[in-house]
């Protein structure tokens, strides 16, 4: 067969783009291209969230296992309600589970930490749906100062 | 005082004429079934405004990867925070200069050459006689180049970011000595698929319509002399190079607005 | 076979045309002569359909050009030719894919008959030997003699010249002189010449229009040309300095120009 070779560079140009998107999408962005997965909804209250916004990571043991999916205000008490979407592969976790807010280094960005119960027999998993019951807010700098300044009063 | 304001009404209305005609090339020139034929022509015009780009668009992602690493670094490294190249770098190609470079770079590169083609064909009566001939310019010609225009700059704007990420990466780790692990890994970690390598997609599709569809208005619309076909290039790079920024301050604010 | 019919054109607000009637028979090689800017170039676009006229109408073999819906007159113009002023013959493509462009459009031919075909035009034209040179290697008369060879390659009917012997030394005017008769001749064209060029035009044409002032001034066999009486006819072809049309472009009075504040 005969090849036209303009043809074929500009086959080859094409395939060239499409490979440095599929580069781009695949490795640079850490293949989240395929998604994450099936994933599972959890609820978690907390007095407060600090910095914390959609699409902050839930890890565990810096393992990302989730995400925060969106941030609500429960119009009865007051409190806010984080939606968690959790992935799939990695499992449920136990009810004792407890869920806290941190920050990545000194001035990084907000994550919740998930800090996994002990698996027991006769304690159950949080299913899709459920309510993390034991949660630690997020540090506020002004609290904080606060609290020290009176521990050192007390003295 | 009078002569003003109905000077600017002219201009205004002159604009608008424009536009109209533009839209009505454009119109024409797309409306119809595709042949095997424009799928040919389209192939050839893939080489003469993407293969033949290739080169300088390679070239200046490079640098303009390298620049950005050299500039973050300094910049991060006060913070101790220089871990976050690899971020820094991927995000502001991926979601900005990747397509707005890319578009610039092809305004001038194959824009002016498209208006200019395009104007001498119509001064040399080429397109007239085409007419004559019973083809339809606006199909045989400016449809394959538009259409090869809009194919072709997203691939530019990947490429272009593919290797301005690989240009980051040799400053900023090989030259500069950041951890080579996390330079990698934070970046995978903080670019998403959806929001980042995808709106900056969007973002060079637009473009690339834009600056097409300018280019190939500025040739056809040209007055048929050497001073038309050099103002229509002139008009041509200048209009599409301040539509590309203006649409992109607009789609940022859409994408990442709010 | 065309009939041009109260023709008017304006571009802007001034007039090209007004009121203009010619009728052109068919199978004869008909010019169309008058001072430079009167819009000769114009008016073959007119019939091409290319243009719109202000008012009036022009029947191509009984159609009104400007009525016809766009598929139709597309079909018309495959039944005509027309070779420009410049030749525009496409610079990008050889002198064989030039006169091959217009069949490989319109045509589903087999390579080979495509080939036979498009040589037989350029042996027409006695170009056989420049098939593979390019439009900027031909000189002026050849590039309008392969723009020739493209304007007939689909067998027209009608076939419109536009100043064909513009800027050409005496030989290649003499090779297109003979080209457009003879052609006319073997295929049976109907061809329309619009030129300045009196002499040449003269020695080929069966019948003239002379058209200045935005319409037809004398019409006739040459014979009937010659012998017209029209003051203007005459310095027209006779090309006299001043006559009738004036030396000057209409001006205010000379002393006052020069004289300033008087």
């Amino acid at each position: 067969m005969k090849v036209n070779k303009l043809e074929l560079t500009v086959g080859g140009f094409v395939l060239l783009g499409l490979a440095a998107l599929l580069v781009l999408s695949l490795k640079i962005a850490d293949s989240q291209f395929s998604g994450d997965g099936p994933s599972y909804t959890l609820y978690a209250r907390f007095d407060n969230i600090g910095g914390l916004k959609p699409r902050s990571p839930v890890k565990v043991g810096g393992v990302v296992v989730g995400r925060v999916e969106k941030i609500e205000l429960d119009s009865d008490d007051f409190v806010p309600v984080v939606t968690l979407k959790m992935f799939e592969r990695y499992g449920y976790f136990p009810e004792t589970s407890s869920a806290s807010i941190l920050t990545a280094g000194l001035l990084g960005e907000q994550y919740i930490g998930l800090n996994p119960g002990f698996i027991m027999e006769d304690i159950e998993s949080l299913e899709a749906g459920a309510t993390i019951e034991d949660t630690k807010s997020a540090l506020v700098l002004e609290e904080l100062i606060g609290k020290v300044l009176f521990s050192l009063t007390e003295k | 005082m009078i002569q003003a304001i109905s000077q600017l009404g002219a201009s205004c209305l002159a604009n608008v004429a424009a536009l109209g005609r533009a839209s009505m090339m454009l119109a024409q020139a797309l409306w119809f079934i595709p042949t095997r034929k424009l799928l040919r022509d389209i192939v050839r015009q893939l080489y003469v405004v993407g293969v033949l780009s290739l080169p300088i668009i390679l070239v200046s992602g490079l640098f303009i990867g390298m620049v950005i690493a050299f500039q973050g670094y300094s910049i991060l490294v006060d913070f101790g925070a220089e871990t976050s190249l690899g971020p820094m770098v991927a995000l502001s190609l991926l979601r900005e200069l990747g397509p707005v470079v890319t578009a610039l770079l092809f305004a001038g590169r194959a824009g002016s050459a498209l208006t200019a083609e395009i104007g001498l064909m119509k001064t040399t009566e080429q397109l007239s006689s085409m007419e004559m001939m019973a083809v339809d310019p606006l199909r045989r010609v400016i449809a394959p180049r538009f259409w090869a225009g809009v194919i072709a700059m997203p691939l530019l704007a990947s490429m272009f970011n593919l290797v301005g990420i690989w240009g980051g990466f040799l400053v900023g780790v090989e030259w500069l000595g950041v951890d080579d692990g996390s330079f990698w890994s934070i970046m995978g970690a903080s670019i998403e698929f959806g929001q980042d390598i995808g709106n900056g997609l969007i973002k060079s599709v637009v473009f690339a319509l834009a600056v097409t569809w300018v280019a190939l208005f500025n040739g056809y619309d040209a007055r048929p002399s050497a001073r038309g076909i050099s103002q229509a290039t002139t008009r041509s790079v200048v209009y599409a190079s301040l539509l590309v920024l203006g649409l992109d301050f607009i789609l940022t604010a859409l994408m990442f607005g709010s | 076979m065309i009939e041009v019919q109260q023709l008017s054109f304006h571009r802007g607000e001034k007039a090209i045309f007004s009121d203009l009637n010619l009728s052109i028979p068919k199978g004869k090689i008909t010019a169309i002569m008058g001072p430079s800017g009167i819009g000769k170039t114009t008016l073959l676009k007119l019939i091409g359909g290319q243009l719109q006229p202000s008012a009036g109408q022009i029947l191509f073999d009984g159609q009104d050009v400007h009525q016809l819906s766009r598929a139709n007159l597309y079909k018309l113009r495959k039944r005509l030719g027309m070779l420009f002023q410049s030749g525009a013959l496409f610079s990008d493509l050889n002198v064989f894919e030039n006169v091959a462009f217009p069949l490989r459009e319109h045509c589903q031919l087999p390579e080979s008959v495509l080939r036979n075909l498009v040589l037989m035009k350029l042996h027409a034209v006695g170009l056989r030997g420049a098939a593979e040179l390019m439009p900027n290697d031909l000189s002026g008369g050849m590039a309008r003699r392969v723009a020739l060879a493209r304007a007939i390659a689909l067998e027209p009917e009608v076939v419109l010249y536009d100043e064909p012997f513009v800027g050409q030394d005496p030989i290649s005017m003499g090779v297109l002189v003979k080209l457009i008769a003879t052609l006319g001749k073997s295929l049976n064209l109907t061809s329309v010449i619009v030129s300045h060029d009196v002499d040449e035009v003269m020695s080929i044409a069966d019948h003239v229009f002379l058209i200045d002032q935005h319409r037809v001034l004398a019409s006739g066999s040459v014979q009937q040309i010659r012998d017209s009486e029209d003051p203007r006819v005459q310095q027209f072809l006779q090309g006299l300095a001043d006559g009738p049309v004036a030396f000057h472009y209409p001006a205010e009075d000379y002393l006052s120009a020069l004289g300033g504040e008087q």
